[in-house]
């Protein structure tokens, strides 16, 4: 595995360009594009005001850079350094801005969800959205990139409207049956719409493109209910994850359970292999005395190199305590998702947070469970292979394969890794031995981001502490 | 002084232990004075017995009553009967007594015990019951528990319920509010001319599909919808086709199974031809079925038409096929069972003909075994007597056989006190003997000096004279007699005679207790210190119970005194005898 050297960056912002052929960084209020090939910079641009937001367009020409704080949107061309576009909010302010699919349209959500604005770089048009709620995922675009669903609230009660990206038409505007809608998410296919209640409540609602309720699904009453959901690749399956710890998987068909898969504590089946990360005896030198500073052991984790051990059969996994009477509680199941090839699922279980699960979906049963040291954060599939990316953030990164898994170690020099306010203005990057890929083409909107995102994520998990800075 | 008397002494002296008390009674009730009366209420209380009188028949009313000493001596022996009787009774009864005692205290120790298990179960019942009685009360508290969180959790349900509805009506009022706020907002901020609400641009880029966009029109909503459905419907194509493709291969694989079960079915129908006709004509139908289905045009079909006739096709080769695989399950189980050395499935018929024959042998069997047994029997009925059979029988009682062991034990301590007695016997034999020895030594020179002193009497008559006077007043000279003749001859040639007979008189006593004997001997160690005359004359001592006959020997105590003079050599003994019996008196 090949490391670049580190760059400064700052507010987190670092993305590949949906082609994978470029990465953008920001550093305060500049912007840098580099290639990613060569990881030179092919472009540098200055915005008015600290960049807090960044986002590609989807044919990857050109670059949307928000400053929330002035309701500034600035536009970058790839192709036309000299092309400039500026959005600006005024007095109505900007808390959310975001592309189309066809990467001529800016959507921007002013302050207090009073509406979006959609703002067309072919055109002088403007179009307005009214009542768009603020809730958790409002917006969701269908892949083909044709329809976009919106969630609404108007007189206390829960729309959904379905519009045509190209001219933003309204298509359907329907009533969701929801007390309090949280999320809403199409199929990969871009046929039926899966709508989440609030998680006072268990209700998963399933809406066909033309506005029919196809389904609705309740697991259970009284209780915390839908904490995630996704789609497989394939939109056989919807995944289900909820605050009792179970990932309830539906078909297509009849949109019925499938099966439930609970996350046990202990695993006592040994068809299933928990690897547990370890920490690798670390070299005695002259350095490494008894008397070690506390600065040295709270670094360890990030310093010292891990392996993976297999663990032998009754493993009873770490759990947290949650605490029942605040909001939130880090219990139940709250990240998942499925292996492009659809044969994986990955979970986290929050009261479990050092554990990943990855199960098979074609035998619906746990195949893999992976032990960090340290609470994981985010995961994510390489969209070409069966690869999972783990972040805890420390200073590893787990890759996980049907083959096996390992724990990489990022090199960082030495009196960078030291100390934490350093992290918070350099990105590390880690590229594959495949990178980069010999057929852009072929990667899709996904692609780079496989790498780009434990990585970052290492960075929010180091900097946090002095991310106002 | 009469021998019946004499006799009666005799009888008496056997039967009865001679006690003080006793004589003393007697004393009491008869003397000299009063014979008369004594002998009348005697008299009338035998008389009311149902004895015979004990006075003669007399044919003069006047004459005086004469008393019937045969008649007194058959009521006396009948009433000697009925006391041996009694005693006999007597001892029957106690025996039966100290059995039922025996009985009663081994009752008495079974009452206690069971009455002391009937305490300890009653106690454990008690103990179970406050158990039970514990164990109802938790549990009615548990239930009462259960309700009472039961109705918590109805409450907590109620309130959560009321609270959401609480929860929900606020925040549907803040909404309000909110978008109330929200819209004057909007009126403020929006329908103002914001002049920086704008976008710079340097130029329009062009769509992304190089098209340029189009107005928005009827047309377009119409179109839009269009494609909406046309995606649904490339989406159900798609699904369909999908659905398609997966019935396909379903019914490949089905149809590969049917042919496989059908190649799998057919060389069987062959092979077992005296299997049951329906069968094969199901088969056939089957395979007419399956030529039919396996047809392309007919797979092709729609399923609707085809499924009823696929479906049952299927269902009855599955049955076949299931029956055949049950039944080669049995064979192995078969198989297993019979040992793996035959090679051949050992067919039913030989298996019934095979157990049959062996029931038919055990049969046989058990009838040899049978008659053996009676043969047995009979031989050992015939080899013992009735007697023996039902002694055996009898043996087989269980309680007969405790009642035997129990007189068993009797017997043997019976046997043991005889034995006792034997022993001493025998001792007081030895000293006897020795004492007689000296005795006869001492006879020997005192008979030495008679001889000398009196050889003008005739001894026979000398002795015969002696002996009336010791036996004085007897009218029955028979019995004197027979009575004194060995007696005479004792002194000379049977003497050694007498302390046998002595012992031979008390052991023919049935029942004479251990007193007696006592008495008895030392009775004789008495006379053994006085001289031989004495002996014979204290044999009869015993029996002096007799009132009458004592007071007869009382009374005829003189008249040997009167004749004293012609006996000088025996006064000496005969008041020393006196002087005993008053003693003894």
């Amino acid at each position: 595995m090949n490391f670049s050297e580190v760059f400064k960056l700052s507010g987190l912002l670092s993305k590949f360009s949906p082609d994978g052929k470029y990465l953008a960084s920001c550093v305060q209020y500049r912007l840098a594009v580099r290639e990613v090939s060569t990881l030179q910079i092919l472009q540098l641009y200055t915005c008015l005001d600290q960049i807090q937001h960044i986002e590609w367009s989807a044919d990857s020409l050109f670059i949307l850079c928000a400053m929330y704080k002035r309701g500034l949107v600035q536009v970058w061309s790839l192709e036309q350094p000299d092309w400039h576009c500026k959005i600006d909010e005024g007095s109505a302010g900007l808390v959310a801005s975001c592309w189309s699919p066809d990467g001529r349209h800016i959507l921007n959500t002013t302050e207090f969800h009073l509406r979006i604005t959609v703002w067309s770089l072919c055109t002088k048009s403007v179009s307005y959205i009214k009542y768009p709620k603020a809730c958790q995922q409002g917006i969701t675009f269908t892949r083909d990139g044709r329809y976009m669903a919106l969630a609404e609230r108007r007189d206390c009660k829960d729309y959904i409207s379905v519009f045509v990206c190209s001219d933003w038409q309204l298509l359907r505007h329907f009533e969701a049956d929801t007390q309090d809608l949280v999320g809403i998410e199409w199929a990969p296919n871009g046929c039926v719409l899966a709508v989440w209640d609030t998680c006072l409540e268990y209700k998963i609602l399933l809406y066909s493109l033309d506005g029919r309720l196809l389904a609705s699904y309740c697991a259970y009453e009284w209780s915390l209910g839908v904490k995630s959901v996704a789609w497989s690749p394939s939109s056989q399956f919807l995944a289900v994850g909820s605050y009792d710890g179970k990932v309830r998987i539906l078909n297509h068909v009849t949109w019925k359970m499938i099966t439930e898969l609970a996350h046990p504590t202990t695993i006592n089946n040994p068809k299933i292999i928990v690897y547990k990360e370890a920490e690798k005896n670390p070299k005695l030198g002259l350095g490494a005395l008894p008397f070690a500073a506390p600065r040295a052991a709270a670094r360890s984790l990030s310093t010292t190199e891990t392996k993976y051990e297999v663990a032998s059969m009754p493993v009873s996994l770490q759990t947290l305590k949650p605490v029942t009477d605040r909001a939130n509680p880090r219990i139940g199941v709250g990240t998942m998702a499925f292996s492009p090839d659809n044969y994986f699922l990955a979970t986290r279980n929050d009261n479990i947070p050092n554990a990943v699960w990855i199960w098979d979906v074609q035998k619906l049963r746990l195949f893999v469970v992976l032990e960090q040291l340290a609470p994981v954060r985010t995961f994510q599939w390489d969209p070409q292979q069966t690869r999972l990316a783990i972040g805890t953030g420390g200073g590893h990164v787990y890759l996980w394969s049907p083959a096996g898994c390992m724990s990489v170690q990022v090199p960082v020099e030495g009196e960078l890794a030291q100390t934490g306010q350093l992290w918070a203005h350099w990105a590390c990057l880690i590229l594959g031995p495949h990178w980069p890929p010999t057929d852009p083409q072929a990667r899709a909107a996904q692609g780079p981001q496989w790498l780009s995102d434990p990585v970052s994520l290492q960075v929010i998990s180091t900097c946090s502490p002095c991310a106002g800075i | 002084m009469s021998p019946s008397s004499l006799y009666s002494h005799h009888v008496l002296c056997s039967s009865i232990p001679l006690s003080k008390n006793v004589q003393s009674f007697f004393s009491a009730f008869c003397t000299e004075e009063n014979i008369e009366q004594s002998i009348s209420y005697l008299d009338q209380e035998l008389t009311a017995f149902g004895f015979p009188s004990l006075y003669e028949e007399s044919k003069d009313r006047d004459a005086k009553r004469e008393l019937n000493i045969v008649a007194a001596l058959n009521c006396m022996n009948e009433l000697l009967v009925l006391q041996r009787k009694n005693l006999l009774a007597q001892e029957n009864v106690e025996t039966q007594n100290l059995k039922l005692g025996s009985d009663m205290d081994h009752l008495q120790s079974c009452y206690a015990k069971l009455k002391e298990q009937l305490e300890s179960s009653r106690r454990e019942m008690i103990g179970l019951q406050e158990r039970d009685r514990q164990l109802q009360c938790k549990n009615r508290n548990l239930h009462q528990l259960l309700k009472n969180e039961k109705d918590e959790v109805q409450k907590l349900q109620n309130i959560i319920a009321s609270r959401a509805t609480q929860y929900n009506h606020d925040m549907k009022r803040k909404e309000r509010e909110y978008n109330k706020l929200k819209e004057r907002l909007h009126q403020l901020v929006m329908n103002k001319k914001d002049r920086k609400i704008a976008m710079d641009v340097l130029n329009y880029v062009g769509r992304a599909d190089g098209k340029r966009g189009s107005w928005r029109t009827g047309k377009t909503e119409a179109r839009n919808e269009d494609e909406m459905y046309k995606i649904l419907l490339n989406d159900y194509e798609y699904r369909q086709k999908q659905i398609l493709m997966e019935n396909a291969e379903l019914k490949k694989v089905l149809q590969q199974m049917k042919k496989e079960m059908i190649s799998l079915l057919s060389p069987q129908k062959q092979k077992p031809r005296e299997r049951a006709d329906d069968s094969t004509t199901v088969l056939s139908d089957v395979e007419d079925d399956a030529g039919e289905v396996s047809r392309e045009s007919v797979w092709d079909l729609s399923c609707a038409a085809v499924r009823e006739q696929l479906t049952n096709s299927i269902r009855t080769q599955w049955r076949i096929l299931k029956s055949h695989v049950e039944k080669l399950d049995n064979q192995v189980s078969k198989v297993h069972l019979d040992g793996f050395n035959e090679d051949d499935v050992i067919s039913r018929q030989d298996h019934e003909q095979e157990t049959e024959k062996l029931e038919l042998e055990i049969q046989q069997c058990k009838e040899m075994i049978k008659t053996q047994q009676q043969l047995l029997q009979q031989q050992l009925t015939t080899a013992s007597d009735d007697d023996t059979t039902s002694l055996l029988r009898d043996c087989y009682l269980l309680e007969e056989k405790e009642r035997l062991k129990e007189e068993w034990s009797l017997f043997k301590e019976q046997k043991k006190n005889f034995e006792r007695e034997r022993r001493s016997f025998t001792e007081a034999a030895i000293r006897l003997g020795l004492e007689r020895k000296a005795f006869e030594e001492e006879r020997a020179s005192w008979l030495k000096q008679q001889f000398l002193n009196m050889t003008t009497f005739d001894p026979q008559n000398s002795e015969n004279v002696k002996l009336f006077s010791a036996f004085s007043g007897n009218s029955d000279r028979d019995t004197l007699t027979v009575h004194s003749r060995p007696r005479q001859r004792q002194p000379h040639s049977v003497c050694r005679r007498s302390p046998v007979s002595t012992s031979k008189l008390t052991k023919s006593l049935p029942t004479s207790p251990a007193s007696d004997f006592g008495q008895t001997r030392s009775c004789a160690s008495e006379h053994s210190s006085s001289n031989a005359l004495n002996i014979t004359h204290e044999e009869a001592k015993p029996n002096q119970v007799g009132r009458e006959c004592l007071s007869q020997s009382r009374s005829l105590v003189p008249r040997p005194g009167s004749q004293e003079g012609c006996y000088n050599g025996c006064p000496l003994t005969c008041t020393n005898s006196h002087v005993e019996e008053d003693n003894l008196l």
